[in-house]
């Protein structure tokens, strides 16, 4: 490497950086970036997979990092489309939100965990460290685990709502920061409770019954399981170009059949008494 | 009883025998793991198909594309800064309390922790500027991470070529720039590809601000403004969600690998060009 | 001439810009960070045992207890051993072997932070769960997985230092009848004391930085912990854990922990100047 291109080579550098950092620089690669909840990650990366099959000169990235985060990159630009697993707070209402599919969430423990069912009144308790040893559940005489999502999650926030009501999460719980993670930890760890969604449960952890409702399908769309949330799609105006060419097929027949056969809810059964998505 | 010296030698010989020799066998035990699972997971196939159902299978094609571009961009700016920054402070200035007070608030800025940085990638690229998740976003912050290290580096192989060197060009006539470009810069050159280097081993090793800079997708990137996965971030995606410990055994490998190829590349440069002179 | 004033000029710009970027993360960092300490309280902010960033309560003792922790933990595993070990290359074995070990110990340094905590997550975590008890994602673990870190960085500045010393003093001692045992304790080791500690500041500043093997292997509990099987939180992890969907206050809260981990970073960077000051002396 010769000495004497250097100059002429930091000038070039000099120009390149000043013309990637004008402010206001187009974003320039031609793909679809869709961010946000990491429930919703793996079947829109699914999805996006069997759509960039179909329509091979088309991109779309997919990434995680939370509902909260998915949505605030849609607000601030960073995104195009954000995913998320909880509904838009008031002040997220500005932006526009389109239900794709609904989800469970169920409570885990490890595979091994005498316990079968739990009622809402004692995961309340658990959760909010109330309870704190399995001998309080009829089980051995260990402290209970807990693990929890960060607060950016809106599996938690769902959560939260759903399940912990005014009750606080405890502080001593562990943190994970994706639902794959919880797993992981409560699939390892015999004394470990957590909670996902109910479309990533795998035989390595077990899902409780809540109350005696066992989280399954049918269960759900009769509405005796009632620990649902739609998974969202969230845009800061009406969807335009690949963004809705990507969301009519994940609305249509060929992609709900593809979420239903992930293990996620169908929401045409469903008549709902709250209507959340605006169109 | 009083213990005589040679016992206290024994035993002294003895325990740091047993200590050192256990640490190094778990450092090494513990590559030693991760390559013997991931080595055989190894095949041309791999490397050459990118990742599908979420890393369930497939390769590391576009984690390894990423890899490169994220560093390329990275060593690509910082380096003429770096170099120049370095050429500055010891060819053209004097020892001054300035002078002083930059090289202490780089040495500093070499010591903050990456996160720091991926948190002012994060809100400067990827927001403010608009770049979003991006291999520029990713690349620009990376430079900025290893820029304090090159000019560390550079300005110390700078100051090692003895002034005697300049002196004889000087003596013939030589300008300032011919000294600098004929003299100093060829002779600085394994320092300053050793300060390169480390940069290099920094990108491609970095997880937590490339996670947040140039994202977490792992399609095939098809601009500099295209998300990307690195390697490392693949790995760590990989082992924490438990999608498939296959893949991340030999993604582990390959990174290992890579580093190991770099590292090998960097040691023989520094034996060739010792040896030169 | 003009030739080389142009020169010297771009030079002046290169090093300018490259000064100014560095500023200007500084500057970022503190502009947005302070503000936050300002509206808190300083007392409340680094003393608070409360994160809790959507009822707006900002104290991060419990990562500063965590990093303590972890960072003290890691020394207690890395120092000694990393001592060792450079002692080991440099006096104990054969200089053929020595040579041979030090790349490789080089490479270990340079393996990436997240194949260790990995490592960690695969055997450390289950091993100390089932032995010790508790989650097993815990202060132990990440003490233990961090010292193992760090050991490169110290063991082979130790051992350079070591081997920088002149040969007289070695000879020096042993002509007059030291042991070589006695040798390396009361003349090599305290003689290449600054270059020690040095590495072990250097170790540290490693520690205290590390996040994403943290964020695998700690935990993440917010509540301050009480003993070293609990699971805790660092200032790093809870930078990284928590970046992705902070707005407003809650991200200039996690700026203003930038803050904090900058004046410790600087704070060591003094130390280790006064330190290697004296040593020269």
């Amino acid at each position: 490497m010769k000495r004497g291109k250097r100059s002429r080579w930091i000038y070039g550098v000099g120009i390149l950086l000043l013309a990637v950092l004008l402010p206001g620089c187009q974003r320039q690669h031609g793909g679809l970036s869709v961010v946000g909840s990491t429930s919703v990650e793996p079947f829109a990366g699914a999805l996006a997979e069997e759509y960039m099959n179909q329509h091979s000169r088309e991109k779309i990235f997919v990434q995680g990092g939370g509902s909260s985060a998915g949505i605030q990159a849609v607000r601030t630009g960073a995104a195009e489309v954000g995913m998320s697993s909880r509904n838009l707070m008031d002040s997220e209402k500005d932006l526009i939100a389109v239900p794709i599919i609904y989800d469970a969430i169920a409570v885990i423990v490890h595979r091994d965990n005498p316990l079968n069912d739990l009622t809402l009144n004692q995961i309340r308790k658990i959760f909010s460290a109330e309870i704190t040893r399995w001998s309080e559940l009829g089980g051995k005489n260990h402290p209970l685990t807990l693990v929890t999502r960060e607060e950016g999650s809106g599996t938690r926030e769902a959560f939260q709502k759903l399940i912990m009501g005014k009750k606080e999460i405890s502080l001593g719980a562990l943190v994970q920061d994706s639902n794959g993670a919880i797993r992981q930890v409560v699939a390892d760890d015999r004394n470990a409770i957590g909670y996902i969604s109910l479309g990533l449960v795998n035989d390595r952890v077990k899902a409780l019954k809540i109350g005696g409702i066992e989280p399954n399908i049918e269960n759900i769309q009769h509405h005796r399981y009632k620990i649902v949330r739609p998974f969202l799609f969230v845009f800061k105006s009406n969807p335009q170009g690949l963004a809705k060419d990507f969301l009519d097929y994940i609305l249509s027949p060929a992609g709900q059949k593809l979420l239903v056969q992930e293990g996620l809810i169908s929401m045409n059964p469903i008549p709902e008494p709250k209507k959340e998505a605006r169109r | 009883m009083k213990i005589s010296r040679h016992h206290t030698q024994g035993l002294a010989k003895g325990v740091i025998w047993v200590a050192a020799f256990s640490t190094l066998a778990v450092m090494f035990w513990i590559l030693y793991q991760v390559l013997r699972e991931g080595l055989p997971l190894l095949h041309p196939d791999f490397f050459i198909q990118a990742p599908r159902q979420m890393g369930r299978a497939g390769g590391i094609f576009s984690t390894i594309i990423g890899t490169i571009a994220l560093t390329v961009v990275a060593i690509v700016i910082a380096t003429p800064l770096g170099v120049g920054t370095a050429i500055f402070l010891q060819e053209y200035t004097r020892e001054s309390g300035v002078s002083r007070v930059i090289r202490f608030g780089t040495d500093c800025l070499a010591g903050v922790p990456s996160i720091i940085f991926g948190l002012f990638g994060f809100v400067f690229f990827v927001i403010f500027l608009r770049m979003g998740w991006s291999i520029l976003s990713g690349g620009l912050t990376l430079a900025t991470m290893i820029l304090p290290t090159i000019i560390c580096t550079a300005e110390e192989a700078i100051k090692s070529v003895p002034y005697t060197y300049r002196e004889v060009s000087f003596a013939l006539g030589g300008t300032r720039w011919q000294t600098i470009r004929k003299m100093v810069l060829p002779n600085a050159f394994p320092g300053i590809l050793t300060g390169v280097l480390l940069g290099v081993g920094r990108s491609v090793g970095e997880t937590a601000a490339v996670i947040l800079t140039a994202g977490s997708s792992f399609i095939t990137p098809d601009s500099l403004f295209s998300p990307i996965r690195t390697m490392a971030v693949h790995f760590y995606i990989l082992a924490r969600e438990g999608i498939s410990m296959e893949m991340a055994y030999a993604t582990g490998a390959a990174l290992i690998l890579l580093i190991l190829a770099i590292n090998t590349v960097a040691n023989w440069m520094m034996y060739r060009y010792a040896h030169k002179a | 001439m003009s030739k080389e004033k142009i020169l010297e000029k771009s030079f002046l710009l290169i090093a300018l810009s490259s000064i100014s970027i560095l500023a200007l993360i500084a500057f970022f960092i503190f502009q947005q960070g302070i503000p936050l300490i300002w509206k808190v309280g300083l007392n409340s902010f680094l003393l608070g045992d409360r994160w809790f960033p959507s009822k707006e309560s900002f104290g991060i003792f419990p990562m500063i207890v965590g990093s303590f922790w972890v960072t003290l933990g890691s020394l207690i595993v890395g120092v000694p051993l990393g001592v060792a070990c450079a002692v080991f290359l440099c006096e104990l074995i054969p200089p053929t072997i020595a040579m041979i070990l030090r790349p490789m110990i080089q490479l270990l340094g340079a393996i990436p932070s997240v194949i260790y905590g990995f490592w960690g997550l695969i055997v450390l975590v289950p091993l100390i769960r089932n032995s010790l008890g508790g989650p097993g994602l815990s202060i132990l673990a990440g003490s233990l997985v961090l010292g193992i870190m760090i050991l490169p960085t110290i063991i082979s500045i130790s051992e350079d230092s070591l081997r920088a010393l002149p040969r007289t003093y070695k000879e020096g001692a042993l002509s007059l009848g030291a042991t070589h045992w006695q040798t390396i304790w009361r003349v090599l080791l305290p003689a290449a004391r600054s270059g020690i500690v040095a590495s072990i500041i250097l170790g540290m500043g490693r520690a205290i930085g590390e996040t994403m093997a943290m964020i695998m292997i700690l935990g993440n509990a917010t509540q301050l912990p009480n003993s070293i099987l609990s699971s805790a939180r660092t200032l790093t992890t809870n930078i990284g854990i928590e970046m992705g969907y902070a707005s407003g206050d809650h991200r200039q809260a996690l700026f203003a922990t930038g803050v904090v981990l900058f004046f410790i970073i600087m704070g060591l960077n003094s130390l280790a100047l006064i330190i290697s000051r004296k040593g020269r002396a």
